[in-house]
């Protein structure tokens, strides 16, 4: 075992002499997930819909009021009068404005006669979040319209939900925060570890460890422990900055830190033996640089770091099933959303530490002792 | 028992051999140079020799151990200087010794005066916490030495130990590996495509091409043996005017130049022709003023054997040709 821990000490020598590569590997993941945490986070506001009164009774000025109230509270939209409907939407079309809300004549006579009144939304819908933050909002107006003005105590027979949350609010950007973790441990494991690999191996420096009398696989789990060490190394360090900058509430619990080192740990493994599983065979070191961002697409994205896996189509949560990304971005989300225990993570400990060592094991066999 | 043994020994890629069926046989202690140009087999051979490629077909014991069957041996018995540079340059030149001394367990305890004394051998002691990017190529040499003699191998192999290094350093690197060789009791082959490496280092020189051995002898017994011009070039004083005819009678001259005081003659027996000239100007009373005889060259026997000299051919640049590439762009 100490052929193995020269290995280790060799790498981890090189690696305090660079320190640009520990800010290589944080450096990315924080600008995403600064950047994309702001960027998708956000409530959709300051919309502008053209109003096409066709009515001009009372109930429909009513109806006027309520915008105006959401427009000076969530400021969600803001009505832009409109005398007739082919004016409006000529601008629609012209994308002046993002919706037109006409309220049709007969308005008022309907509603005073019980007849179902309608109300028309017409909206640009090449931007779907703009389309369904418009439905839902104008949907939720609808709702709370009372059509029997504002003195009337409303009854209503229709039965109605409430909603409890049991965890506080979280933003996007702690949303995204686990996975950013995990890609800071995939950037370390894929630039400290692979491509310094390929390279070491383009460059011969392989040919003078293999006419030593190190075994295969004191090779490949040496490889494994140094890589290991500075993919935690970026894990933590990112885990640590990074829960500052999302705002995570009581960031240094100790007892959740040790836990989260537990995490970032058995994730650097699983990632590390993955990559080596990858490289074990390859020799031309712009295959990892051009495979890295496919990588990084195809592991990052459907593990659930961004999106729900939920909305993914059958085969991408194929994918995701298998994706080691999942399982750590699962066990991160439990321990800083929810502050969770270990009963929470098992599964997912467990998913990644059969996956690393299947990953070893397949790389011990695949490493070629000879050139 | 001699200190490598190969018979026979093949290594085929695909279609293509690299090494066809060659035999040999280093005695303990000597300095055995395989001499060939690029492409000629050389590498292939000494990686077989040293266990980073099975051998096709054939044998090679080496310190007494098979490098198939018995290649953990083998590589606790070598010392291997591979052809790249491969010392780790963000490491310092003792940190380099160092890690591989851990490789080859070294005990703790001998690793220390060791290192020391290799350092102090190769002439690097004073730059032994200095990382190995900051030396020169023929430093850089050096350190891969003393790298590949940490664990104080009995056979060191060298895979074209100066190629790339300026005429001093390579001077140097020879020098070295006299000197080392005369402490540790060391068997030492090396491949080499230069001639005068081959021709002042070597005990011994096999000339292989094309995967071939083509002659194996001492460097001036393989000069001996082949046929080859000689060209002497010689000045006098009081000259006849038939001198010229007269040279060109003399045994074993092929052709005459000059006129006048000075003269090349090109002989095919360089000993017999310069003898006979000598003979010739003391009975004409003529004054020699200068004699040069070239003899034959390490050169002149490989273009006898190989039958060219250089071999202009497109090869498939190699991985590391190709990040060399990349780290420029890169501006690393």
């Amino acid at each position: 075992m100490e052929r193995m821990w020269a290995i280790v000490e060799r790498d981890l020598r090189r690696f305090r002499r660079s320190p640009t590569l520990i800010v290589v590997s944080l450096i990315f993941p924080i600008v995403q997930l600064v950047i994309l945490g702001y960027a998708f986070g956000g409530q959709v506001k300051h919309l502008k819909v053209g109003l096409v009164d066709q009515d001009g009774h009372v109930p429909a000025v009513r109806l006027q009021e309520l915008g105006n109230a959401i427009t000076a509270n969530a400021k969600t939209f803001t009505f832009e009068p409109y005398h007739d409907q082919g004016t409006a939407l000529t601008a629609l079309r012209n994308g002046k404005i993002n919706g037109v809300l006409t309220i049709p004549p007969g308005f008022s006579r309907r509603l005073l006669s019980g007849d179902a009144p309608r109300v028309a939304l017409i909206e640009d819908n090449t931007d779907n979040f703009v389309a369904a933050t418009l439905a839902s909002t104008f949907s939720g107006m609808m709702r709370a319209y009372d059509p029997s003005g504002p003195n009337t105590r409303r009854l209503s027979a229709q039965p109605t939900l409430d909603v409890v949350e049991v965890y506080p609010y979280v933003p996007y950007i702690q949303y995204l925060l686990p996975g950013s973790i995990v890609m800071s441990i995939f950037m370390m494991v894929m630039i400290g570890g692979g491509i310094i690999f390929i390279d070491d191996k383009a460059r011969g420096l392989h040919e003078g460890y293999l006419v030593t009398p190190i075994t295969r696989f004191e090779l490949i789990l040496g490889f494994n422990i140094s890589g290991a060490i500075k993919a935690i190394l970026a894990g933590t360090v990112l885990m640590l900055i990074g829960s500052l900058i999302a705002g995570i509430p009581n960031p240094y619990d100790p007892l959740r830190l040790l836990r989260l080192f537990v995490v970032i740990s058995i994730s650097s493994i699983a990632l590390v033996s993955m990559m080596f599983l990858f490289m074990v065979r390859m020799d031309d070191p712009l295959v990892p640089r051009a495979i890295f961002g496919v990588l990084n697409t195809l592991l990052f994205f459907p593990s659930g770091a961004v999106y729900p896996q939920q909305a993914f189509p059958g085969w991408m949560r194929a994918i995701a099933v298998a994706d080691p990304f999942t399982y750590a971005v699962h066990a991160l989300k439990s321990l800083l959303l929810k502050n969770t225990g270990f009963a929470a993570i098992a599964g997912d400990l467990t998913y990644l530490v059969v996956f690393s060592a299947l990953t070893m094991t397949a790389a011990t066999f695949l490493f070629k002792r000879e050139l | 028992m001699s200190a490598i043994d190969v018979r026979e020994i093949t290594k085929k890629f695909g279609d293509f051999t690299a090494v066809d069926a060659i035999s040999f046989d280093v005695a303990h202690g000597e300095i055995f140079g395989l001499l060939g140009p690029n492409g000629a087999g050389k590498s292939t051979l000494i990686r077989m020799l040293t266990t980073l490629l099975r051998p096709t077909s054939g044998t090679a014991v080496v310190g007494g151990f098979d490098v198939v069957t018995q290649a953990n041996e083998v590589r606790r018995t070598i010392g291997v200087i591979p052809q790249a540079l491969t010392s780790d340059l963000d490491l310092t030149v003792e940190e380099n010794l160092l890690i591989y001394a851990k490789l080859y367990g070294v005990p703790r305890e001998r690793r220390k005066t060791l290192i020391r004394e290799l350092l102090e051998a190769v002439e690097l002691s004073q730059w032994a916490d200095k990382p190995v990017k900051f030396l020169s190529g023929g430093m850089r040499r050096r350190v891969e030495i003393a790298r590949g003699l940490v664990h104080e191998p009995r056979i060191l192999f060298l895979d074209e130990p100066t190629t790339g290094l300026d005429p001093v350093s390579r001077t140097s690197v020879w020098e070295m590996l006299r000197a080392i060789k005369a402490q540790h009791d060391l068997t030492v082959l090396l491949t080499t495509h230069y001639m005068d490496e081959a021709d002042r280092l070597c005990d011994r020189v096999a000339i292989v091409d094309h995967g071939h051995l083509l002659a194996l002898d001492s460097p001036i017994k393989l000069k001996a043996a082949t046929p080859g011009e000689n060209t002497l070039d010689a000045s006098f004083v009081d000259a006849p005017a038939d001198w010229h005819q007269r040279l060109e009678a003399l045994p074993g001259v092929e052709s005459v130049e000059g006129e006048g005081a000075v003269y090349r003659l090109v002989s095919n027996s360089g000993p017999q022709t310069t003898t006979a000239l000598l003979r010739v100007a003391a009975e004409a009373g003529v004054t020699v003023q200068s004699l040069g005889v070239q003899s034959t060259t390490l050169d002149d026997v490989f273009v006898h054997y190989t039958g060219h000299e250089l071999r202009d051919q497109l090869q498939e640049p190699s991985a590391m040709d190709r990040s060399v590439m990349l780290r420029r762009r890169a501006g690393q």
